[in-house]
């Protein structure tokens, strides 16, 4: 296939071109047919199964890795078919052709909610549910379901409200990490005066923008309307909503703030963004979640050391908690695809991924001190102890043409306004339209 | 598509009755049937016309009836999505950008193709350039894409199309200052910003040293030679100093010379006059110190030119949303003026010298004989060669899904494009995708029966 090949020539160049790696990229099974060990039954043997879902790279290696835990436990055979970015395009021919993956990982529960709708999923067994029930609190299972009936667990959960810096950029320019917004601005403004613009946006990205808003959104104006908004009870013309975008045109309004200038933002996606920090060290700063560990090691830094982060500085009341994360569901009606989610809720199936690198979990009974450095030690507590006062990515909650998709909604208005922090009414009004379309 | 189906067919079945003039079998409109019976004649038609009625007919006329139902495919919406391809704005961008697309890109490729294949006729070496011209059509579209996307990145580091553009650059004007570099904000700032130049707020006095803080200086355009800055002391000419007011690591006072921080040397500056006359000129030193020598005593305003803090001229944002479609539109011709050229080449080869011939021994210059007589003659070629290209620009799609980042792709989107996005990038909204199908299969349908129309002239 013409775009499968496209999607290896576009590795391979590292152009990361978003929404384009829909070809599947299956990988070899990972077979059990090594010497397996444990004295459990294999109660699966022989049995095939496939599991979807949108990572590549490291991310996809350690998930294989779990699978090969999963397949020596039971003896299932189980594929890996990469989704690409955009998972909807991927499963949605799939569905209709009525051949889709036995388990796939979704990247927004608002997708439960959408193929729960289509009958594509089927609701989850008893032996599942008992699981989640032991394993998560009340408000990650309310993600995972649709109409009363649970679908989906929530596999990994993403920290999103961090900010990354260049330490060494903090040092020369004498700032320490700030508590608050105004002093964020305030060491902005010495580092761009040091010669170093402070903050390296991924504009081309446009959910990293989505998650900014968020978590500007969620501090300055709290939980409360945060939750309306996210359903669209409230107007995106609401001022709390102005005030959120005022405060980003704070540190995107001011040309020096801006490593490459707006416009070049714009064409940068993640993770070229993290590169321009700690690889080509031409900026201080990216906002960005957990996961930026990772292209922060591929450009060669040290996290903890280079590399260090502080939680999103509070631009209000609330300290932001938003989280983003990947609901398993199954859709098809196989024993397999049953017990693979089960072993993928459960303190074991946790344990084994908590090990490696880039992964945090939700599941409480999956002890902090499992996983391989202290970053993400610290990290996985502050999700579990945050409890109720967490909230899941917004933009992951709207309908996905609003919020889920390349060049259109929300993106889309986000990146206007990255182009043009001035026009924050227009803003307003452009998201507001946006929003009543996909409500409808 | 399908009418070139029905052609050969009609004349069959009329052909049996009659049959008075043989004839080689192929030429339908012979009377007598040599061929074999309307029985065996069907089963022969038979494959082909299946494999087109599952792959062409019947595909069209479900996407017709799907174009009238909402998303999920179950409300009937009649044709409320026909009316949403030209009402919503997004959809609006998209059509007009498939008409640039269609006046431009074809007019482009086939003047090329017209101006490459007359001058490969003159020179030596012709076939190794029609070699190379002709390269880009080996590559497939994607990877075209993918070149494309690297050739237009904005870093000139990087991109092409900016390397060039900044060497020429480069070569008329070179920027030697402090780009971005700028004067110390703030109420205690002796210093501010002034249509791109920094001037002293007040004016000064010969005398007394003059403070001007720069602050913002990048590490790459720290000269190597710069000294810690000192200020000129003594005197009763104008001096002062420009420095980097930024203390490494913190600390260190606003507006006032540390110890540790630096001068900027070669810094042009300017002592304007009360009469807004620039009264004298001079280049700061390693330590960042300058002095006017021989000023006539009196006050004046100490101006830094915008020449210091010219940034480095970096190109054009082709991948912003004013240049993305000439850009994309430019990686199209790349690929297909090649092709263009190798038809006309063709047709070139085919126009009776005589005719050239006796227009020059009439005393036609070069260019009329050009106008006159290769054009005309080469117009059946032309329309050709025009015509694909207008059905190939109307169903662009990958270059335009590869090339535009997606932060500009509503701008630079295409109605092919449009298409993909709404039924399956995560609009999945179906029934208006193959509205927009059909929108365009209308689009193309009228090149299409020309050309078809073109090649049944040209076979009678």
């Amino acid at each position: 296939m013409r775009s499968a090949r496209a999607a290896a020539v576009l590795a391979g160049l590292a152009v990361a071109v978003a929404a384009c790696g829909n070809a599947p990229t299956t990988t070899q099974p990972t077979t059990s047919s090594s010497a397996a060990t444990g004295g459990g039954a294999k109660t699966l043997e022989g049995v095939k199964l496939e599991v979807a879902a949108k990572w590549t790279g490291d991310e996809q290696k350690n998930f294989e890795q779990v699978l090969k835990a999963f397949s020596e436990k039971t003896g299932a055979v189980v594929t890996y078919a990469s989704t690409g970015e955009d998972t909807g395009a991927y499963l949605g021919p799939r569905i209709q052709g009525g051949s889709p993956p036995d388990v796939a990982i979704l990247p927004q529960p608002g997708l439960v909610q959408q193929y729960a709708e289509q009958n594509a999923l089927k609701p989850l067994t008893d032996a599942v549910t008992k699981q989640i029930d032991d394993n998560y609190t009340p408000y990650w299972k309310e993600l995972g379901s649709a109409d009363g009936k649970v679908y989906g667990v929530l596999v990994k959960a993403a920290h999103k409200s961090l900010v990354w810096y260049q330490a060494k950029a903090f040092e020369d320019a004498g700032v320490q990490p700030p508590a608050t917004w105004d002093e964020l601005v305030k060491a902005s403004q010495t580092i761009a005066d040091s010669g170093t613009p402070p903050f390296s946006f991924c504009g081309a990205s446009g959910w990293t923008l989505t998650d900014l808003f968020e978590n500007v959104y969620l501090s300055s104006a709290g939980p409360e309307k945060y939750d309306q908004l996210a359903k669209h009870e409230i107007p995106w013309t609401d001022p709390s909503v102005a005030t959120a975008l005022e405060k980003i045109a704070q540190i995107a309004g001011k040309k020096e703030f801006v490593a490459d200038g707006n416009s070049g933002a714009l064409q940068t996606d993640f993770p070229t963004c993290v590169t321009k920090v700690f690889g080509q060290k031409k900026a201080a700063m990216v906002i960005e979640a957990d996961f930026v560990a990772t292209p922060v090691v591929q450009a060669g830094a040290k996290v903890g050391e280079d590399a260090k982060y502080f939680p999103f500085p509070k631009a209000g009341d609330t300290a932001p908690v938003v989280l983003g994360g990947d609901v398993a569901v199954a859709m098809k009606d196989s024993p397999g695809a049953m017990a693979l989610l089960e072993f993928l809720a459960s303190k074991e199936g946790g344990e084994v991924w908590a090990k490696l690198p880039g992964y945090l979990s939700p599941n409480k009974n999956v002890s902090p001190d499992n996983y391989p450095d202290d970053l993400t030690k610290q990290l996985g507590k502050t999700i579990v102890e945050a409890g109720d006062a967490v909230r899941y990515d917004m933009s992951d909650l709207a309908p996905s043409a609003f919020g889920g998709t390349d060049g259109k909604g929300e993106w889309k208005v986000l990146q206007d306004f990255l182009r043009d922090p001035s026009d924050v009414k227009g803003a307003q009004e452009a998201l507001e339209a946006e929003a009543k379309k996909a409500w409808k | 598509m399908t009418e070139r189906l029905d052609g050969p067919v009609a004349p069959r079945e009329g052909s049996d009755s009659r049959g008075d003039s043989p004839g080689p079998a192929d030429t339908p409109h012979k009377k007598l049937r040599l061929g074999p019976s309307p029985a065996v004649a069907l089963a022969f038609l038979l494959p082909a016309a299946l494999l087109l009625g599952v792959w062409v007919v019947y595909p069209i006329v479900f996407s017709i009836f799907r174009s009238l139902f909402d998303a999920a495919g179950t409300g009937f919406v009649g044709l409320g999505n026909y009316v949403t391809i030209f009402t919503d704005g997004g959809m609006l961008t998209t059509i007009r950008n498939n008409l640039i697309w269609v006046v431009v890109a074809p007019i482009v490729i086939t003047t090329l193709g017209l101006i490459f294949a007359v001058l490969t006729e003159r020179i030596r070496w012709a076939t190794a350039f029609k070699l190379i011209v002709f390269m880009p059509m080996a590559v497939s579209l994607m990877a075209a894409g993918v070149i494309f996307r690297l050739v237009y990145d904005e870093d000139p580091d990087k991109g092409v199309a900016n390397a060039v553009l900044t060497t020429i650059n480069d070569t008329f004007s070179s920027s030697q200052g402090y780009p971005e570099a700028r004067a110390r904000e703030g109420d205690q700032s002796p210093v501010a910003a002034q249509g791109g130049a920094v001037v002293t707020k007040q004016p000064v006095q010969t005398g007394r040293p003059v403070l001007i803080p720069i602050v913002g200086v990048k590490p790459a355009v720290m000269p190597a030679d710069a000294q810690p800055a000192k200020t000129p002391q003594g005197g009763d000419e104008l001096a002062g100093t420009v420095w980097f007011d930024f203390t490494p690591g913190g600390g260190g006072q606003s507006n006032a010379v540390d110890a540790t921080e630096k001068g900027l040397p070669g810094m042009t500056v300017e002592a304007v006059g009360s009469d807004g006359q620039v009264a004298a000129t001079a280049t700061t030193a390693d330590d960042g110190s300058f002095r006017f020598e021989g000023l006539a005593a009196g006050s004046y305003v100490v101006r830094l030119p915008q020449s210091n803090f010219e940034a480095a001229y970096n190109g054009l944002t082709w991948l912003g949303p004013t240049l993305i479609t000439p850009a994309i539109i430019g990686a199209f011709v790349w690929v297909w003026a090649g092709f263009a050229m190798v038809l006309i080449a063709a047709g070139l080869a085919a126009i009776p010298r005589d005719a050239l011939e006796a227009a020059r021994i009439d005393g036609a210059t070069e260019w009329q004989v050009f106008r006159k007589i290769t054009v005309p003659l080469l117009s059946p070629v032309l329309l050709v060669v025009f015509v694909t290209m207008i059905i190939n620009t109307l169903k662009v799609f990958d270059l335009v899904f590869i090339i535009a980042p997606s932060s500009v792709q509503p701008e630079a989107n295409v109605v092919a494009l449009e298409m993909w996005r709404v039924s399956f990038g995560g609009g999945n909204n179906q029934g208006l995708g193959s509205a927009l199908a059909i929108f365009l299969l209308i689009l193309v349908l009228p090149f299409m029966i020309m050309n078809i129309r073109r090649f049944r002239r040209e076979n009678a």
